[in-house]
């Protein structure tokens, strides 16, 4: 009990509002706490960190967390945290959605934020399907995948998220896994320090309405293909296509520090346009 | 900087832009759309000067959106938009009800529905303003008829989101955004400014959505160290969420007594010649111009028409309508859509009164002539 009370992560949550509402082996629970360890190791200051969401079971760990949280509307988490962003540019801005807030619904808003490579962190909680509503497909439902909206196979064509981020302009990119969790720390703490966009795509599990209805579960086992069909980026570079057929690669994939960032270009538009209305 | 104390030629967007950034508006989002967009360009270019910040985002949803987050890190924030861009902020407008965060949302009339006439006059969302946003929500709009008044009603505006901590709807259309006349502005220090006031720091669990001045709560800014949660799920005075339906009634309630009980505060109707009238011309926004025009003219020939102008449209002043026009023959309601606030008007007044209505699709506009003429029918 005292080594509970001792760990230093504990004070990133609240913990009058735990346990959380997960379903028993949901991977949301694994990724909220691989984002408080990299905030832990980045060493934010609580009161300068504002973690904003958009709507689905994802979308409900800021609730869970000591800062400033913000739960908007479905998709527009990062519209609300550009918001934010720009308005004081002194905060350290978190945003956090499934993959339907953030890839279809907010599919626009990522894009455009990747492009502006304004400073946030987004963390999209990717478990394949929505959650919330249980179990409808997503833009990240594989192809002939069983949800309650395909119910004779998926034939939606998913796409690579991170392949998108990069391209919009993302200047730091990266994938882990509810699996890979020291990974995930890392990569997480890479993007709290870096300054520009940072996009995780943090794949999750969902036992309750993906698994099981795919008979993929349950969790561990969810977890154990993760484990299987992961290729570090590094080795995925000596692939062929052939061979990274299936596979996911994870890792860091983008990391270009010296993009000019939006709000620091802002404060340049504010210099001058004060030089140009003086003189 | 624009010149004070002096008459000077501005268009309504123009001074839209500029009372909203001498009350202290410094962040903007929007999206272009006719006729609509002179606010957001004289936005772009008047904002960084006086050290504010202007975006121009993906579209109207996270235009709304960034103003919501915008206004909840401290800052006084705005948008404005025209009837597709207002269709789409609905719903982080109703956010902005429901987690009580101040905003002004400005819309330019013009043709709908759908994209309709883009640089014609039309007054088709007086109802979409009411009733945009899905659930129970109180709404307030104000609606200006002129350049000049366009400054003064901004202002209004943000006071009223500021005090409240609610949206406010600045309603124009194309008819005053787009008209340029003579105003005089007043020296900044003249005017009366309103800013939201703060929660205390205290020893206490701090409770963001208890009701402190009245029913309106004290929430904190983002990043004053209150760590504080936000939601637009129906929540108790912690700000989370609850699925307890006495309390998710009372929230809901709340909102609409706090906008209730100030009603003497946001209610503002201009009254001309209704002392003696017999008939009167209701009308609002750049139509009453043309209602103006007309009851002078009909009092020159001896008609007893008068003008009752509401400013504020929602709420809906029943009891200036009532107490106004409740003895009269006829009210004759001029606006340019099917009938939108006739139906109010007619509810408030009851049976005993002839409700007529003037109304005009299409794009052109209602002029004094056809006002007159209606008068002068009126038997
Ligand atoms: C505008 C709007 N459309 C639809 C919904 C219903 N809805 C809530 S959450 C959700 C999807 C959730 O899936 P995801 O974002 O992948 O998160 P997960 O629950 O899987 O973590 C949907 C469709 C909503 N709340 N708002
Ligand atoms: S429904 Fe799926 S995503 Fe939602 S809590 Fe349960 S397991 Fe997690």
């Amino acid at each position: 009990m005292a080594e509970v009370q001792n760990n230093p992560i504990l004070k990133y949550f609240r913990a009058s509002k735990l346990p959380h509402i997960w379903c028993p082996g949901c991977g949301h629970g694994i990724l909220m706490g691989a984002l408080v360890r990299a905030i832990d190791k980045v060493g934010l200051d609580q009161d300068r960190t504002v973690i904003v969401s958009g709507i689905g079971c994802s979308s409900r760990a800021p609730g869970y967390l000591n800062f400033d949280t913000l739960h908007t509307t479905h998709g527009r988490a990062l519209a609300f945290a550009t918001g934010i962003k720009l308005a004081r540019p002194e905060l350290k801005v978190i945003v956090l959605g499934g993959d339907g807030d953030i890839a279809a619904i907010g599919g626009n808003h990522l894009i455009h934020a990747c492009r502006r490579n304004i400073d946030l962190l987004l963390i999209c909680f990717n478990n394949s399907i929505y959650g919330m509503t249980s179990g409808q497909y997503s833009p990240m439902t594989p192809t002939g995948r069983l949800a309650t909206t395909a119910p004779y196979g998926n034939i939606d064509r998913p796409f690579d998220l991170c392949q998108l981020a990069a391209a919009a302009g993302a200047t730091y990119v990266g994938r882990a896994t509810s699996y890979h969790v020291t990974l995930l720390i890392e990569l997480i703490a890479k993007g709290l320090k870096h300054k520009g966009f940072a996009f995780i795509d943090a794949l999750s599990q969902c036992p309750t309405y993906y698994g099981r209805r795919n008979k993929l579960g349950p969790s561990v086992k969810m977890m154990e293909w993760f484990k299987e069909v992961c290729i570090p980026v590094g080795a995925a570079k000596k692939m062929t296509p052939e061979q990274l057929r299936d596979k996911i690669v994870i890792g860091e994939m983008v990391n270009t520090p010296d993009v000019p960032e939006y709000t620091e270009e802002y404060e340049k538009v504010k210099a001058r346009a004060k030089e140009m209305s003086a003189g | 900087m624009v010149k004070t104390g002096k008459g000077i030629l501005m268009q309504g967007n123009e001074a839209c832009a500029e009372g909203a950034i001498a009350c202290g508006m410094r962040f903007f989002a929007g999206y272009p759309i006719t006729p609509s967009t002179e606010i957001a360009e004289l936005c772009a270019l008047r904002l960084p000067q006086e050290g504010g910040v202007f975006i121009q985002m993906e579209d109207e949803l996270s235009s709304m959106a960034a103003v919501v987050g915008a206004s909840l890190a401290g800052a006084k924030a705005m948008t404005a938009t025209s009837g597709p861009g207002f269709s789409l902020k609905q719903e982080n407008i109703g956010f902005a009800c429901m987690a009580e965060v101040p905003c002004v949302v400005v819309n330019v009339q013009r043709v709908g529905p759908s994209t309709g006439m883009p640089t014609s006059p039309a007054q088709g969302d007086v109802m979409q303003v009411r009733w945009g946003t899905h659930g129970d929500h109180p709404m307030i709009a104000l609606c200006p008829w002129s350049v000049q008044e366009t400054y003064n009603i901004v202002i209004r505006c943000f006071n009223i989101a500021e005090t409240l901590r609610t949206p406010v709807i600045l309603l124009m259309d194309e008819i005053v955004g787009h008209l340029r006349e003579k105003v005089v502005l007043p020296d900044p220090s003249t005017l009366t400014i309103v800013s939201r006031r703060k929660p205390q720091k205290s020893s206490l669990p701090y409770l963001p959505y208890k009701p402190v001045y009245g029913d309106v709560p004290a929430i904190a800014d983002y990043g004053d160290g209150f760590r504080f949660h936000v939601t637009g799920l129906s929540h108790d005075y912690t700000g989370f969420p609850t699925n307890d339906a006495n309390v998710a009634a009372e929230e809901i309630k709340r909102l609409h007594r706090k906008v209730q009980a100030a009603r003497n505060e946001i209610t503002f109707v201009h009254k001309y010649r209704l002392e003696d009238a017999e008939i009167a011309v209701f009308a609002y926004g750049g139509v009453a111009r043309s209602a103006m025009e007309a009851v002078m003219r009909a009092r020159e020939q001896g008609i007893r028409a008068g003008l009752f102008r509401p400013i504020t449209i929602w709420p809906f002043p029943e009891e200036e309508v009532r107490q106004s026009l409740g003895a009269l023959k006829a009210v004759v309601v001029a606006e340019l859509n099917l009938g939108q606030m006739r139906l109010e008007v007619e509810r408030c007044l009851g049976k005993g009164i002839e409700v007529i209505g003037l109304n005009r699709v299409g794009g052109q506009i209602i002029t004094p002539d056809d006002i007159l003429e209606t008068l002068r029918g009126v038997k």
